[in-house]
């Protein structure tokens, strides 16, 4: 293993179980434990449980808290209501993202939840912005474990652990504080593989007992441990960005087809004047393109149009619930309405192409129960 | 693991088995599609295909890469794996056995320069540093 690279509290349970450690964004995760084909559909047919411990985790509290994230990130934090939680993102002056991120809001503050690998910048960023606001940043990411339940079965097995309390009640992007096996836990109905589910932050001592109730009690359902390989084919499907493939400080918002979290009428933010200038022309569009069955597109492929370059694939697996070679990415404005004949360029010597229409994001929606 | 004394090796984590009978199977090894990750599918050579020691006979897409396959041996092919193109997690889960690849009747002899079980093991270790 090389040098500098961080375990989560679980790193033991994940070799117990045959989990293949690849390192990722500075921690030793588990990429599979057997087969990412197997991990997937069990989370789209029954359930998964994943280990997102490496995730950042940063309270905001104090009493200029709102306005603090009002000026940090693009989305409408003043509407954030105790109990609900925030798809957003933060920008430089520039519009370039910063990172995505979750805001949960509950009785003492805020919970900003961020990526592993932008995790130490994102600090620095939101310490440099903090200036002038009477609010606490505190980084909790070290005492935190982070489990994510996806799928059909996730909420009856959540349930099955959960005494009094009935899940039902805790709506998708909303979340609450419970016990669940006996470990305090904040519920979250959220997740990033377009399936039903919970995300469960608790204390970092309690990650082997939360773990080993959630295998338990999910075992008739057909739970199984997921690792990352997984949680990738799950999102690309569910059409979920990236950071880091998708989007990063080259890419703004409204390009990547996030414009839904920028909202300019909430006054002045952090990327706003940039962004409104972007919206009158944004240079290039997101979009989804779906291949054959044999034809797996992967991150850096060109696209075309015809024989003009119009673009370059910024995610692209197979999609194992789709049937089909899956690409995201972004090409010029004019290429990018559904049903545009493009092609993808999957190898350069001997030059092979692939027919790549443009479809409507999600690849992936789960059925309507 | 299996009993791979009777197996050579490349260093791009093929490997070839002589049959004795002037034939040999050929596929990749436990190393390599631990490296790759679930094989997605295989472009296997048709039968009577010939293909040459060190040439590109075909591909393995994984869910993480696609990757060429060269063949240890000279030879033309007799037979291709069936299971492997409805089942290609076989790859994954038999590597040495029923994910098998191709079987070839060998032009010639095994180049001397193919590994054997432990040669490969501490290529392949040092390969994935």
């Amino acid at each position: 293993m090389s040098e500098g690279i961080k375990t989560v509290p679980l790193d033991a349970a994940h070799r117990a179980r045959g989990g293949q450690m690849v390192p990722f964004a500075g921690y030793s995760m588990p990429l599979h434990y057997g087969s990412i084909r197997g991990e997937h559909l069990a989370v789209r047919e029954r359930a998964g449980l994943f280990d997102v411990s490496h995730m950042g985790e940063v309270n905001v509290t104090g009493p200029g808290a709102l306005d603090f994230l009002e000026r940090l990130v693009t989305n409408d934090v003043s509407k954030l209501i105790s109990g609900r939680a925030l798809y957003t993102v933060m920008c430089h002056p520039d519009g370039g993202i910063v990172d995505d991120l979750l805001v949960y809001r509950d009785e003492v503050g805020y919970l900003c939840v961020v990526n592993a690998a932008r995790h130490d910048v994102d600090l620095d960023w939101m310490r440099q912005s903090l200036s002038g606001y009477d609010a606490l940043i505190s980084d909790v990411s070290p005492e935190t474990v982070l489990l994510a339940v996806q799928g059909p079965q996730a909420k009856q097995i959540v349930q099955s652990l959960s005494l009094g309390e009935k899940l039902d009640s805790i709506r998708y992007y909303h979340h609450r504080f419970g016990e669940l096996a006996g470990v305090p836990v904040r519920i979250s109905r959220t997740g990033y593989t377009g399936e039903d589910g919970f995300e469960l932050y608790a204390n970092a001592a309690d990650a082997e007992r939360l773990w080993s109730a959630l295998l338990e009690a999910g075992e008739p359902q057909g739970l199984i441990p997921a690792g990352l390989g997984a949680r990738d084919t799950l999102r690309l499907e569910a059409g979920f960005r990236l950071y880091g493939q998708d989007i990063d400080e080259a890419a703004d918002p409204l390009s990547a087809g996030l414009g839904w979290v920028v909202k300019p009428t909430k006054g002045p933010f952090v990327g706003s004047e940039a962004l409104a200038a972007i919206a009158a022309a944004p240079p290039r569009t997101f979009i989804g393109m779906q291949l054959g069955p044999r034809e797996i597109p992967r991150h850096g492929h060109a696209i075309y149009q015809g024989s003009k370059r119009v673009g370059e694939v910024t995610s692209g697996s197979f999609g194992f619930t789709v049937g089909a070679g899956l690409a995201m990415g972004y090409v010029e404005p004019a290429s990018a309405a559904p049903g545009t004949e493009l092609r993808i360029q999957l190898r350069v010597d001997p030059p092979q192409w692939a027919e790549a229409p443009v479809v409507a994001l999600p690849f992936y929606k789960r059925p309507e129960i | 693991m299996p009993d791979l004394s009777a197996y050579r090796f490349t260093k791009t984590h093929e490997w070839v088995r002589e049959e004795g009978t002037g034939e040999a199977v050929v596929g990749i090894t436990d190393h390599a599609q631990a490296q790759l990750g679930d094989v997605i599918f295989l472009e296997l050579p048709k039968v009577g295909a010939s293909v040459g020691a060190g040439t590109r006979f075909g591909a393995v897409e994984s869910v993480k890469a696609a990757s060429d396959l060269y063949s240890p041996v000279s030879g033309e092919v007799i037979a291709v794996n069936p299971d492997v193109s409805a089942s290609p997690e076989l790859v994954n889960q038999d590597p040495h056995g029923k994910g098998w690849l191709i079987r070839l009747r060998v032009a010639g002899d095994l180049p001397s320069d193919l590994l054997d079980s432990a040669a490969y093991d501490s290529f392949a270790q040092a390969d994935s540093h």
